[in-house]
């Protein structure tokens, strides 16, 4: 437990938001990663011969690195427009919650 | 001299220059000079703030290193390269509001700015600013190579001169206008950059007659093209995937990325930025990449990988769009060093000279001093360019490794761990830069991965340690930093 010298320490609210939001940006890096992984070497392991492609591109490269794009640019759209709140960044004056004790 | 190709290259930074001298009437305005000149007053709006951060980053490297590598390898460098995707939002949500509202509450202008007052030591500021000195330095250094090598490859003219060309646009702008001509270059210079991938890449699937065509040739040429792991099954997949850390979220480490991060006006802002950086990131790495590999199923007998750009563009396109195109690379280079050249002068002056040697200095002093010191600090990294040392992404990436190592947790850590100190900040630093060294030098891949996992790996646990151990030393001061950036 984190106190200071007036016993215990009132967090900036502010920073749950930024907490999550955080965890959000994390959580879509590794949706990103395991997609990009998973088709790239999932489907390129075969041997070249047995490829398959979309758009002229072997299936494993559509599939990661150009369809993992749209994916994720999607998923960020979505997160920004409803999980990301708008919040004032600069130093509030007093005037905010600090009413309770 | 091919002059329809140099006329819309110099057309391009002419305008690069006079929207530079135009942007640096704010710094004569400003009350606060060190936030305007080194930071844009913190007014950044999405657009520009999404164009500095891409343009900053991607260098000479995507435009010219990594599609030549593409050309040799094939397909498996667009996988690698598309690492890079996560650069465009793990920043700015990673550092993300919590990086901002900080930084205002202790009105942080440099990145070390914010280190030293979460860490409040002499020693992380001064280790701080030796890394970024040094390691931006080299890198920059490498840019300006490559800056001065493609004029010097369009125009014909001699490496000098073309330097000199490349040196005097940057660095008028540069250290008349400060951060805000900067930003605002980089976001005309992102607009090029995107438009002039979309260009080539269309060109260069049109010259090979269509996606299928040149898949099959490159497939005649040498079935690892079209695979993930290269010719001759050369790379890894804990190879490629380790690039996440080296080009991917270690981003989150790097000095002049960070420090954007703390540069927008609001939240609005940021949201913005997320996307647009993501989507054009995304595009211009795909783009150039993938008409790196497809270049060679049009002209399959380039030798140096650094030409294939500019000759892929002069034979695709007509002379004029190759002029436009060609000043894609030109911008990167040129958005890359001026935020490398900006952020040393301030390490030299806000964290050096501010801190240590003439706290009290006058307004008129600071404002000379900036001015001045950018303008030095320019100047010697010309003279360093002139004898050009080879390799350009190499090098480049080492400066990346090793300020990532550096910078990654007592920046990531500092914001989130309210017990992180100083200690475990400075174990942090000297473990990451050393050991990256150690690696890159003796064991560069370390378990098939690339060199900089482990040093970010043991730099975690030195910062983790460091604090745990030393959490007794200095309760009193630590519960004051605590309440300074985490009290309402």
């Amino acid at each position: 437990m984190v106190k200071n010298q007036s016993g215990k320490l009132l967090v900036d609210p502010r920073y749950k938001i930024a907490n999550r939001e955080a965890i959000i940006g994390i959580i879509l890096a590794v949706i990103n990663f395991i997609w990009w992984f998973a088709f790239a070497f999932g489907l390129g392991s075969k041997k070249v011969a047995d490829y398959h492609y979309v758009m002229g591109l072997p299936a494993w490269f559509f599939y990661s690195c150009v369809v993992g794009f749209i994916v994720i640019t999607i998923l960020l759209i979505v997160a920004v427009k409803f999980l990301f709140k708008e919040i004032p960044l600069d130093d509030m004056p007093d005037q905010d919650r600090g009413d309770h004790k | 001299m091919n002059w329809s190709v140099v006329i819309p290259m110099i057309l391009f930074i002419i305008v690069v220059f006079l929207v530079g001298i135009y942007a640096s009437k704010a710094t004569q305005r400003s009350d606060d000079f060190l936030q305007e000149y080194f930071l844009g007053s913190r007014q950044l709006g999405g657009f520009i703030l999404a164009m500095t951060m891409v343009t900053t980053y991607g260098s000479a490297s995507s435009f010219i290193g990594g599609p030549g590598v593409a050309y040799t390898v094939g397909l498996s460098w667009v996988l690698l390269a598309m690492s890079q995707v996560v650069t465009g939002y793990i920043v700015l949500t990673v550092l993300g509001k919590k990086f901002a509202i900080m930084a205002r509450k202790i009105k942080a202008v440099t990145l070390i700015d914010f280190l030293r007052e979460r860490y409040q030591s002499k020693w992380v500021v001064i280790l701080s600013a030796l890394s970024i000195i040094i390691f931006l330095f080299s890198s920059m250094a490498a840019q300006w190579v490559g800056g001065g090598r493609l004029i010097q490859s369009v125009t014909g003219l001699p490496y000098l001169s073309a330097l000199f060309i490349f040196a005097i646009s940057v660095l008028v702008y540069v250290i008349i206008g400060g951060f805000r001509a900067v930003a605002i270059t980089d976001a005309i210079q992102g607009i090029v950059m995107f438009a002039g991938t979309l260009i080539i890449l269309i060109g260069t699937i049109i010259a090979g007659g269509g996606v299928d065509n040149i898949i099959s040739d490159l497939k005649a040429i040498d079935p690892g093209l079209i695979t993930p792991y290269g010719p001759d099954h050369q790379f890894s997949a804990a190879y490629i995937s380790s690039f996440w850390i080296l080009v991917g979220v270690g981003v989150v480490g790097l000095p002049q990325v960070a420090v954007r991060a703390m540069s927008y006006k609001d939240s609005k802002a940021m949201h913005r930025a997320l996307i647009i950086g993501t989507i054009v990131v995304g595009v211009v790495m795909l783009g150039m990449h993938l008409s790196g590999v497809f270049a060679r199923a049009v002209m399959p007998d380039i030798k140096v990988g650094d030409k294939v750009m500019p000759l892929l563009a002069i034979k695709v396109l007509p002379a004029w769009v190759a002029g436009v195109v060609l000043s894609a690379p030109m911008a990167a280079i040129m958005s890359t060093v001026n935020a490398l050249l900006l952020l040393v002068s301030s390490s030299i002056i806000k964290d050096v000279y501010l801190n240590y040697i003439k706290q009290n200095a006058s307004h008129q002093r600071v404002k000379r001093l900036s001015m001045g010191i950018t303008g030095i600090v320019g100047v010697l990294v010309l003279i360093m360019a002139i004898k050009p040392p080879d390799l350009l992404i190499w090098l480049n990436l080492f400066a990346f490794g090793g300020l990532e190592a550096a910078f990654i947790w007592p920046v990531v850590m500092g914001l989130y761990w309210k017990r992180g100190n100083a200690y475990g900040a400075l174990t942090s630093i000297i473990v990451g830069v050393v050991s990256y060294i150690c690696f890159s030098t003796f064991i560069p891949s370390p378990f098939g991965m690339h060199a900089i996992v482990m040093p970010v790996i043991l730099s975690f646990f030195g910062y983790v340690a460091g604090s745990l151990l030393t959490k007794d030393v200095d309760v009193f001061q630590q519960n004051k930093i605590i309440s300074k950036f985490w009290s309402v």
